[in-house]
């Protein structure tokens, strides 16, 4: 790290105070992403957001670094409220975010050139970048000759070259395999203990729970609907961290506990009916093909769950991403195959039923739960059992979701009602008309 | 960093010349000569030019060629600005976008022709000068180049993934490094492909864009153009074969010379490469690399780019802009705006048809709409026609790379045939055998523009996954059922693609092919084009105006009604995810 002066070291250097942040929706209403957001980032710590998919994270993310200004609130970036792209707040991608048609070198040097710095200094300052990231050599390929892990490696070289106070990284290792991935984190982690690094801090968006549990220093984890933190999680596990050690397994079962947990305000424990998510139409669906619910509940059945698994075991048994996991995991629940609770999940009656049974049982359980327990399934069966045609556009009911969702969750929670009535046989749908009806094309 | 672990191409900086840095000083200085040379006659007087009639003989085409190759040229660069500017401020601009955009639909859908009618405007900017004339030509040649680049432009700097965007304003560049580093490379492979078009769009053109005649005024600039039409006045059937001879090889150079680098450069700018997929190559562009003088200048040029960035501060201050921007932004302006922009629209509508109805009658609106119909009539069957023969053609050749490579060359240099070169054949041949021209001079229209259906098809043949061949020999699918199950369907969106591009040109053509001449022979067809054509020869303002918005709205009706319902349907079925 670069010596600075101290008082700058017990400041923080970023001080995120109530962020909202909205998006007016055609009807003219408010849909709020982000709500009352907190979050201070001390020099010299590594925090990480966590969160499911639509949580917003990626949203904070940008307005930190001043891309996209919150609606309410104010971003402190040393003292001073951010109004557009910062300097010395620096940005790593999740798809890299090169330009093909410039070189390592180019690529590397572009932060430094919109600065106007003289180009001795600019290649000293992107040659050392390149030499300390690992890229040696390199210099004149263009990022189509690279692998995805060196590609990320000139991702990172290039937010380093500007000597940035804060980097910003949005889910920076999800694009690669998990090899590439690791060795990439290791040496991430290996310049940043060594103090090699010309930043004072990180802030790391994730879904990877493992990858914000080896990373970093505290957690934050957001819940959905709208985003907002959820829970904070300290992690004082001295680096480097070794994923079998018993007590990163115990942190991260209980990043699990955190992420399954009710959000505040919810009653904890109840009538039944009470504990499940979803009450109206209005609920954004997230698409989980019938395929993975299929598998995820034959799983759970069989031993050594036998109905009832840890949800960090049963992930990496079926290797599945958290943003695949939670989903399913809701879904099973939304359709009362599930209970999840305490980073477990526990098969309902029917959801055993559902694993033992035939195609032909399975689908007839599916279309009964789904009926009854998916408001917006019924809502399009209904519709197309009241019309003599038996037959409905799908703009109808996109406009009817458009009233309570951002237009691509309205497309999204089509799509997954589409999926499942098409397992269940509730309905049909037709792309090229752009129509659903209750034929059967068999 | 110790200097022996630097980069070669880092420290490679004194200058030696090289072989190929021979080679690149003999084409740059044979090209300052050229431009002198060929820019030579555009400042003369115009009573000098008229005194120097053009010449038929074969060693006069050197000049012409010359004259109208530079034309092209100016006329590429006019639209390369104009490209740059209007599509980048459609982008760019929500208000500004809302009328540029249709407005560029629009003027993408006016004959070229109708634009001579500027030709009295530019001769009066210069009186008694050439340059006004060759303003003239030049401007009609960019009508025929600048608006299918803008589009391109346009949507690429519409379709820049998100994260590079994100990625230039982290990394704080200003909106001049933004464009040159981001936005028109992002923008290059598409825009070169579109100048390539442009410029064989241009050579159908230039015949009508040299040889000038609206009302009274006639200009003929000399150039390979004016040559054509003399030939075809003289009914000189050796010139005419001079003349493509000379097309051809300008052609040719242009191709070596210009857009072959510029392919093979833009394929450098992909943002991912498909497996099996090799870059094109050029000697030229091997030369450019190689050569140490041009890199001295592509460095000079780099330097200039870093020059227009000052040298900020460490500690940038917090900017008020986005303070400014919110009371720009807010509705009132939009609505301001907005009202503005249907008053001048019906301003115009006023004057237009205040302008058409002082000289035309309402009965013969309708006689130029049904003319428009038979037109409309036309270039559907062509079309069908063309469809019936290049799609097999297409999909046989696409299948086969190593014809591929030998067809699209071909294909391309026959879409910049002029059909004007081809009028002796047909008007002796209508009226040899006692033809019909309502029928006989309708191929002339599709003569330049069916290329483009066997080019997307082609395109589009050869994208078909290896995959997707195998499985169907795989499952012995064959014959009729292979054509309509795997082929057809694979083809169908580039087919649209081109099919969109062919009837516009059709369209486009139909002035210049509905009459047709050779010597003191000339034979008119029935349609919207010779309407129009014949209105632009007799000088009648009125009729032009009128031609030019009924065939306007002809194209654009046509693409929003079958056209674009179509694409879209071609777009949602066969895309895969």
């Amino acid at each position: 790290m670069n010596a600075t002066a101290p008082e700058l070291n017990l400041a923080p250097l970023l001080d995120v105070h109530s962020v909202c942040k909205s998006f007016r929706k055609p009807d003219g209403d408010e849909l709020v992403v982000l709500e009352d957001v907190n979050l201070t980032l001390r020099p010299g710590e590594i925090v990480g957001l966590l969160g499911r998919s639509g949580s917003g994270k990626s949203t904070l993310l940008r307005s930190i670094a001043g891309l996209d200004g919150p609606t309410r609130g104010v971003v402190n970036y040393l003292g001073a409220p951010v109004s557009g792209p910062a300097r010395g707040i620096a940005m790593v991608f999740q798809s890299f975010a090169l330009f093909p048609w410039l070189t390592v070198l180019e690529n590397v040097q572009l932060g430094l050139e919109a600065l106007g710095v003289p180009v001795p200094e600019m290649r000293k300052r992107s040659l050392q970048a390149i030499d300390l990231i690992g890229l040696d050599g390199f210099e004149s390929a263009y990022p189509r000759e690279l692998s995805g892990g060196m590609r990320q490696r000139v991702g990172f070289a290039r937010a380093l070259v500007v000597h940035p106070n804060i980097l910003l990284m949005d889910e920076p290792f999800s694009a690669l395999d998990v090899l590439t991935a690791e060795t990439l984190r290791s040496d991430f982690l290996d310049l940043w203990g060594e103090g090699q690094l010309p930043i004072k801090s990180v802030l790391l968006v994730t879904h990877n729970i493992e990858e914000a549990v080896q990373m970093c220093d505290r957690l934050l984890i957001f819940s959905s609907n709208p985003g907002r933190v959820a829970s904070e999680i300290p992690i004082d596990l001295p680096q480097p961290r070794h994923t079998q050690d018993p007590r990163f397994r115990a942190l991260i079962e209980r990043v699990y506990v955190e992420m399954t947990a009710r959000p505040r305000g919810e009653p904890r424990a109840g009538p039944k009916s009470e504990r499940f998510p979803g009450t109206g139409i209005g609920t954004t669906l997230t698409h989980v093909s019938s395929n993975v619910l299929t598998g995820l509940m034959e799983a759970v059945n069989e031993p050594p769950y036998n109905g009832k698994a840890d949800l960090p075991v049963i992930a990496e048994e079926q290797h599945l991403e958290v943003d695949e996991l939670f989903p399913a995991a809701e879904a099973l629940q939304l359709l009362r195959f599930a209970e999840v609770e305490g980073g477990d999940m526990k098969l309902t009656e029917a959801g055993v039923q559902f694993a033992r049974g035939e195609t032909d049982e399975r689908k007839k359980l599916f279309a009964r739960h789904l009926i009854t327990y998916v408001p917006l399934a019924a809502h399009v069966r209904r519709v197309l059992d009241e019309r003599a045609s038996h037959s409905a556009p799908k703009s109808r009911f996109f406009d009817e979701l458009e009233d309570y969702m951002a237009e691509d969750a309205a497309e999204q929670t089509l799509r997954t009602i589409i999926s499942w009535g098409r397992y269940a046989e509730v309905f049909a749908y037709d792309d090229n008309r752009q129509a659903f009806s209750l034929e059967n094309p068999a | 960093m110790r200097i022996d672990r630097l980069p070669i191409s880092v420290l490679r900086t004194r200058y030696v010349p090289g072989g190929w840095d021979v080679l690149a000083f003999v084409l740059v200085f044979a090209f300052f000569i050229y431009l002198a040379q060929a820019a030579h006659g555009l400042t003369g007087s115009l009573t000098r030019l008229e005194a120097t009639p053009i010449s038929l003989a074969p060693t006069a085409l050197f000049g012409y060629a010359a004259r109208t190759a530079l034309r092209m040229l100016i006329a590429m660069l006019a639209s390369l600005l104009f490209t740059f500017t209007y599509a980048t401020l459609a982008a760019k601009s929500r208000r500004a976008e809302v009328i540029l955009i249709p407005l560029l639909d629009f003027l993408q859908s006016v004959p070229i022709l109708g634009f001579s009618i500027t030709l009295v405007f530019f001769l009066q900017l210069t009186p008694g000068r050439v340059a006004g004339a060759e303003m003239a030509a030049i401007f009609l040649i960019f009508t025929s180049q600048a608006w299918n680049m803008a589009f391109s432009f346009y949507h690429s700097l519409r379709s820049i993934p998100d994260e590079m965007l994100e990625a230039a304003r982290n990394f704080q560049l200003g909106g001049w490094l933004r464009f040159w580093r981001l936005e028109v490379p992002f923008g290059m492979p598409a825009l070169i492909w579109n100048m390539m078009m442009s410029m064989s769009g241009g050579w159908f053109f230039v015949v009508v864009s040299e040889a000038m005649s609206v009302g009274n005024t006639t200009v003929t600039l000399p150039g390979v153009g004016s040559y054509i039409a003399l030939a075809i006045e003289q009914k000189n059937l050796a010139a005419i074969g001079w003349a493509i001879a000379a097309m051809v090889i300008v052609i040719l150079l242009f191709d070596q010379l210009l857009f072959r680098p510029l392919t093979a450069s833009a394929d450098w700018f992909r943002l991912e490469q498909e497996a099996g997929f090799t870059p094109s190559r050029s000697w030229a562009l091997t030369m450019m690399r190689r050569s140490r003088f041009l890199g001295l200048v592509a460095r000079a040029f780099a330097a200039m780019l870093r020059a227009g960035v000052k040298s900020r501060p460490a500690a940038a201050a917090a900017t008020p802009v986005a303070r400014t921007l919110v009371a720009w932004n807010s509705r009132w302006v939009d609505y301001g705006w907005y009202t503005a922009l249907v008053l001048i629209g019906l301003g115009a509508l006023w004057k237009t048809a205040y302008f058409v109805l002082g000289e035309v009658r309402f009965a013969e609106i309708g006689h130029v709409i049904v003319l428009g119909c038979i037109t409309l009539l036309r270039v559907a069957v062509l079309i069908a026609i063309a469809t019936l023969i290049w799609v097999p053609i297409g999909v046989w050749v696409g299948l086969r790379p190593r014809v591929a490579s030998l067809v699209q060359p071909i294909a391309q240099l026959l879409a910049a045939f002029p059909a004007n070169l081809l009028f002796p054949i047909v008007v002796s041949a209508v009226v040899l055998f006692k033809l019909t021209p309502d029928i006989w001079l309708s191929p002339l229209m599709i003569l330049g523009t069916q290329w483009y259906i066997l080019f997307n098809v082609i395109v589009g043949a050869s994208a078909i996954a290896a995959d997707l061949r195998y499985a169907s020999e795989n499952l012995g699918v064959r014959g009729w059922l292979w054509w309509r199950r795997v082929a057809l369907p694979a083809v169908f969106p580039f087919y649209v693609t081109g099919a969109i591009t062919a009837s516009g040109g059709s369209w486009n053509a139909s002035i210049v092919a509905e009459v047709a001449s050779w010597g003191k022979e000339k034979l008119t067809a029935h349609g919207l084009g010779a309407y129009i054509a014949e209105a632009t020869t007799a000088g009648d303002f009125q009729r032009t105006v009128l031609g030019i918005v009924v065939l306007s709205l002809f194209v654009v009706i046509v693409n929003r009604l079958f056209w674009r319902p179509l694409y879209a349907r071609a777009e949602r079925k066969f895309r895969i995810s």
